[in-house]
């Protein structure tokens, strides 16, 4: 179920985070933490907001959000699932590896399946490279996968 | 005549004294510890090949062409963020270095179109000039693959590739030509200070982004142009450049806007301007600009300008194109006439803050001895006559003592009702730059402006008054300085008059001007008023900036005298970060008073009745010169409607739009028999006029113009007059044929006699001007070169002058009819009655005027953003749209006066101030309530002003 959250509850709700959060040193990478805690991604809603407070332009909070991969600009699906595209597990059959990811989800790198159930993205490196080819599913990390673990693994987000 | 050329040095000048010896490329060269070698190298004449330098923004050193070597270092610096070092050797041109710029080009041009040929950057872009200096010869990567450059990949739609946007008027974005150097994002920071501009994404995803991925219109984006400036290709380029095509010559010139007075280069084509670039020279502005000086010059070209004289017998008749001569003519006869038949005292003239100084000069010349009175006044009678005179009484001269690189050594700033982003955005821009490298801000203001709070700008106190409580404020000021011995007495003994500071001490130690006390009466927290004061006494290098907000009140000569008690009392006169700077409204106010265009005046401030000086001029001029002041403009319209004023002749201002109480100049104007107005466009005075004189733009014009900061700033003709003469030459063909004996053939003549009346601009000539680029006046034997700073080693007239400023609440108070208190403004688009900035595209971002509300006032009035609003006070009623919003404070509302439609002075009413007659403005009492459109008296003025428009022969304008 998705629940429709309103442009004004966003606005107040991001209002509420940052005048707890504004006084920290460097307030802007915790306080966008929290709202992608509190929504599951940053909604666009919440940059005006944010840079009123914080005495800085929306371009400026738009352009930190955009620079991190991990601050989403829509929400994910129930688990995300990052597959390790670096060299060390690109060598180790990784190319192999994220095909076969795909066409068992049926989705490409940053999309989420039909049933919201999980979202692909690529990462560059997660520093396992004594163990690629590597992946992390929802923060916990697997190592020296396999066909039959990556299996695995997609029976697990889809259950 | 070539271009201007200006050296672009790469990065910024350092400010060190030390200075460091080094050698680039054999050469040895000296320059300040902390230049960087990029700088150094410009300096003694090697180039180094750069992209994401230039030297309005510090160095970034992220395009890395500018790498060099330096002997006994590894590596290949770049040179833009490598400072000099003592006896270094740099090599700028190796073979290592060779083969990695051409490497770093490759790359750039593997993701960028080729149309060079069809670009408008054609022949003013620096990455082609960079590919011919690194000697690019293919690209290895070929044009396939992942880019920013083509619609479409291989028939499939790419998603990288982003439209132009051209949703600016003045300027397109075309994504796909951008290199990503981020000088147009650090222009808008570290220049213009409004961080609109970002990179977006990261690596080869990095694009510019307006706002959050707006289009820049939409985004926080105040087109001041920077950017455009800063872009070294073809992403960011004028509208103008890509209709027209690059300029073949420029000519620097100064803007004919605000009091900042920025010095542009006209780059022209033929008689076509291309587009105005802010020149670096310029000491207003150091190659800065605002969305008007750089975009707003339309209106010279616009088809409502009038270009043929024209008269009629009644304000009734249409009017009637006449040649020059029979124009003059009538104008010269009817004034002889109405002086013949009601006496030498019944014409007068108002000369124009927009013209030149020599224009200014001379129109107060035909009336002083054609005329044969001193019935001339100007604009600054509505605006600045207060700062003459509080500044007058108390130092001795009536300008402002700093000029504008003084903001860069303050600590403290006090900005006094201005709202310098939207009225003088150079200087802001100047000044939030200063902001954000820690100095502090007081903002003393009824509305919450955006100097108050902006991104990384956030004023240390704003203190909000109630609208016509500026005297009781700074007073209490001064109460918290002295009664907590704040004060500096070391100062105050040896500038000031020890006696009349302790008896002004005593008057300000009164408990009636305490915070606690004036906090009551001016709705601002007794502690915000304490902590301003002991941040201003105690902050370093205090600045005091005001503006219209504190002349145009009952009090507004009071208030001038409290500011210059405030300065003098902590000490800040005489030295460079310190001072009294009123922030100038139009471009040649400063000018214009200089001028002797005040009826009490002579040309340098120097008072009628003063034999020497009438001596002086009487000699030169070959009259008789009245020792009498003469009428100032609100007595000349009293005179009109008393039927002994019948002649009036007014170059460039409009009186009906911008002085008080319209209803009350509509009939001084209809009662008088020959009203002659000289300008641009048929404006609101003109529908009472009975001969129009076809006015000519600051662009075809010789001359010069004095900004806020005293700086005599050369104004140079870049085109024919389109109405065939400039404005002196009319001027002077009026007197001619009203049988004075004119002779002057260039400006520079005008300028010449002005030198040699008034000791202020003894050395001022073209030909020093030409050698200095520009000087501040004074400009003397004692002073050659002039004077930025003013009071340095003690005050013009002598001891520094404390005097008391007691508190006198303005006549117009609010009451059960009139409960709120109604207060004006302008916005950054707009200029003024917007005659000029009305006929450009700015309308975009201003195309009506709004009366701001805050929210409890509009729900208590059942009123909704956008509504029509009925504004009544005592004086008038009109009505306009409300924009809520809780800048304002409740209690008060605010709006601008740009769109003769609006008609905000029917509203204001006939209170001045009591020294000068400058209009309050700033004051009025009203009330608000739903509407459902224009008032009847907004229709009948429209009315009459269409009917008054018709020209015989030439169809109306269509609405």
């Amino acid at each position: 179920m998705n629940l429709h959250v309103s442009s004004r509850d966003i606005g107040e709700r991001t209002l509420d985070i940052v005048s707890e959060m504004k006084s920290l040193e460097g307030p802007l990478l915790p306080i966008l933490h929290e709202i992608q805690a509190e929504f599951g991604y940053v909604p666009q809603e919440a940059v005006p907001v944010i840079a009123r407070e914080l005495n800085l332009s929306r371009a400026e909070v738009h352009g930190v959000v955009s620079f991190y991969h991990d601050y989403r600009d829509h929400p994910a699906g129930r688990h995300v699932l990052k597959l390790c595209r670096a060299e060390a597990c690109q060598a180790m059959g990784g190319d192999a590896l994220a095909e076969r990811v795909k066409s068992l989800l049926g989705i490409d790198f940053h999309q989420t399946t039909l049933d919201g159930a999980v979202t692909l993205e690529p990462v560059y490196c997660l520093g396992l490279c004594s163990t690629a080819p590597a992946a992390m599913l929802d923060g916990e990390v697997h190592g020296r996968l396999d066909a039959d673990a990556v299996r695995d693994l997609v029976a697990e987000v889809r259950a | 005549m070539p271009l201007v050329s200006e050296i672009d040095f790469g990065t910024p000048a350092s400010r060190s004294e030390k200075m460091v010896t080094l050698t680039i490329d054999g050469n040895e060269i000296t320059v300040p510890e902390g230049t960087s070698i990029m700088r150094a190298s410009m300096e003694a004449g090697i180039q180094v090949p750069k992209l994401c330098a230039t030297d309005m923004v510090d160095a970034f050193g992220s395009c890395r062409l500018c790498l060099v070597e330096i002997e006994g270092r590894n590596g290949t610096p770049a040179s833009c963020t490598t400072p000099v070092a003592p006896g270094i050797t740099v090599h700028t041109q190796t073979s290592r270095l060779k083969d990695i710029r051409k490497g770093v080009m490759e790359l750039y041009i593997s993701d960028h179109p080729l149309d060079c040929l069809t670009c408008a950057a054609n022949g003013d872009c620096e990455l082609q000039d960079m590919a011919g200096a690194v000697g690019l010869r293919d690209v290895r990567y070929g044009y396939e693959g992942d880019n920013h450059v083509k619609a479409r990949n291989n028939g499939d739609i790419n998603a990288k590739w982003m439209p132009k946007d051209e949703s600016n008027p003045y300027f397109t974005y075309d994504p796909s030509k951008c290199i990503v150097c981020s000088r147009c994002v650090r222009a808008c920071e570290e220049v213009q200070g409004t961080f609109a501009l970002t990179i977006e994404g990261r690596g080869f995803g990095s694009r510019v982004s307006p706002g959050m991925h707006e289009n820049f219109l939409e985004s926080e984006c105040v087109s001041c142009g920077a950017c455009v400036q800063a872009c070294p290709t073809a992403t960011l380029t004028e509208k103008s450049v890509i209709a027209i095509g690059q300029p073949e010559h420029s000519v620097v010139t100064t803007c004919a806007y605000c009091g900042v007075g920025c010095s542009f280069k006209a780059e022209m084509r033929g008689e076509e301007l291309v587009r105005m670039v802010p020149w670096k020279d310029g000491q207003a502005n150091r190659g800065h600009s605002c969305v008007k000086g750089r975009f707003a010059y339309g209106y010279s070209t616009h088809k409502e300008r009038i270009l043929n004289p024209m008269i009629r017998e009644k304000i009734t008749d249409p009017w009637r194109e006449v040649s020059w001569e029979e124009a003059l003519a009538h104008t010269a006869s009817e004034f002889r006439r109405i002086q013949y038949q009601y006496g030498r005292e019944s014409i007068g003239g108002i000369t124009s803050s927009r013209c030149t100084n020599e224009e200014t000069y001379l129109v107060q010349k035909l009336i002083r001895s054609g005329f044969g009175n001193n019935n001339v006044d100007t604009c600054a009678r509505v605006c600045h006559s207060p700062t003459g005179y509080g500044l007058g009484a108390t130092f001795g001269t009536s300008a402002g003592t700093q000029n504008f690189d003084s903001v860069e050594q303050t600590d403290v700033v006090i900005i006094i009702g201005a709202n310098p982003t939207d009225g003088h955005p150079v200087f802001a821009s100047r000044l939030k730059k200063r902001l954000r490298q820690g100095a502090k801000l007081i903002v003393i203001d009824p509305r919450r402006t955006d100097i108050v709070s902006s991104p990384h700008i956030k004023a240390s106190h704003h203190l909000p008054l109630r609208p016509g409580t500026n005297v009781a404020v700074v007073t209490s000021l001064a109460h918290v300085i002295v009664t907590e011995g704040l004060y500096d007495e070391k100062f105050i003994r040896e500038r000031c008059d020890w006696s009349e500071f302790e008896d002004w001490a005593a008057f300000v130690s009164e408990e009636h001007h305490s915070p606690e006390a004036v906090g009551k009466l001016s709705g601002v927290p007794a502690e915000e008023i304490r902590g301003a004061a002991r941040l201003f006494a105690t902050g370093g290098n205090g600045s005091i900036y005001y503006g219209l907000g504190v002349t145009e009140h009952s009090q507004g000569s009071t208030t001038v005298i409290a500011i210059a008690n405030l300065a003098m009392v902590t000490g800040n006169i005489g030295r460079p970060g310190v001072g009294v700077n009123p922030l100038r409204g139009q471009n040649n106010v400063q000018g214009a008073c200089d001028m002797g265009s005040f009826p009490h005046e002579l040309p340098g401030y120097r008072h009628v009745s003063d034999d020497a000086t009438r001596d002086i001029f009487e000699k030169l001029w070959g009259v008789k010169i009245s020792n009498e002041p003469g009428l100032r403009i609100p007595n000349m319209l009293d005179a009109a409607v008393d039927g002994s004023f019948k002649g009036i002749y007014i170059q460039g201002e409009d009186i009906l739009q911008s002085d008080p109480d319209t209803k009350h100049v509509q009939a001084g104007l209809a009662a008088m028999e020959c009203v002659v107005v000289q300008d641009l466009f048929l404006n609101e005075t003109a529908n009472y006029a009975h001969v129009f004189l076809p006015g000519s733009t600051f662009l075809e014009k010789d001359g010069t113009f004095t900004n806020a900061e005293r700086r005599i700033n050369r104004v140079r003709k870049v085109m024919t007059p389109r109405n065939g003469y400039a404005d002196w030459e009319v001027t002077q063909k009026l007197a001619q044929a009203m049988g004075l004996d004119w002779n002057y053939s260039h400006p520079s003549q005008i300028m010449d006699e002005i030198a040699a009346t008034t000791p202020s601009f003894a050395m001022v000539s073209y030909d020093y001007l030409e050698k200095m680029g520009s000087v501040q006046w004074p400009c003397n034997e004692k002073a050659p070169l002039g004077s930025p700073i003013m009071h340095i080693d003690g005050f013009v007239r002598g001891k520094g002058k404390f005097i008391r400023t007691e508190y006198v609440a303005t006549d117009e108070k609010t009451g059960p009819r009139f409960p709120l208190l109604l207060t004006t403004g302008r916005i950054l688009s707009q200029y003024n009655v917007g005659a000029q900035t009305r006929r450009t595209d700015n309308v975009v971002w201003h195309e009506e005027d709004r009366l701001e509300i805050h929210p409890h006032d509009a729900e208590l009035r059942g009123v909704r953003d956008g509504d029509w609003v009925k504004l009544q006070s005592r004086s008038g009623d009109t009505t306009l749209r409300a924009l809520i919003t809780d800048r304002v404070a409740t209690g008060v509302v605010y709006t601008t006066f740009h769109h003769p439609t609006t008609q905000a002075n029917v509203i204001t009413t006939d209170f001045s101030d009591w020294a000068t007659n400058c209009p309050e403005y700033k004051v009025t009492a009203v009330q608000i309530s739903p509407s459902n459109g224009p008032s009847q008296w907004q229709i009948d003025y429209d009315e009459q002003a269409r009917h008054s428009r018709r020209i015989a022969g030439k169809m109306e304008a269509a609405e």
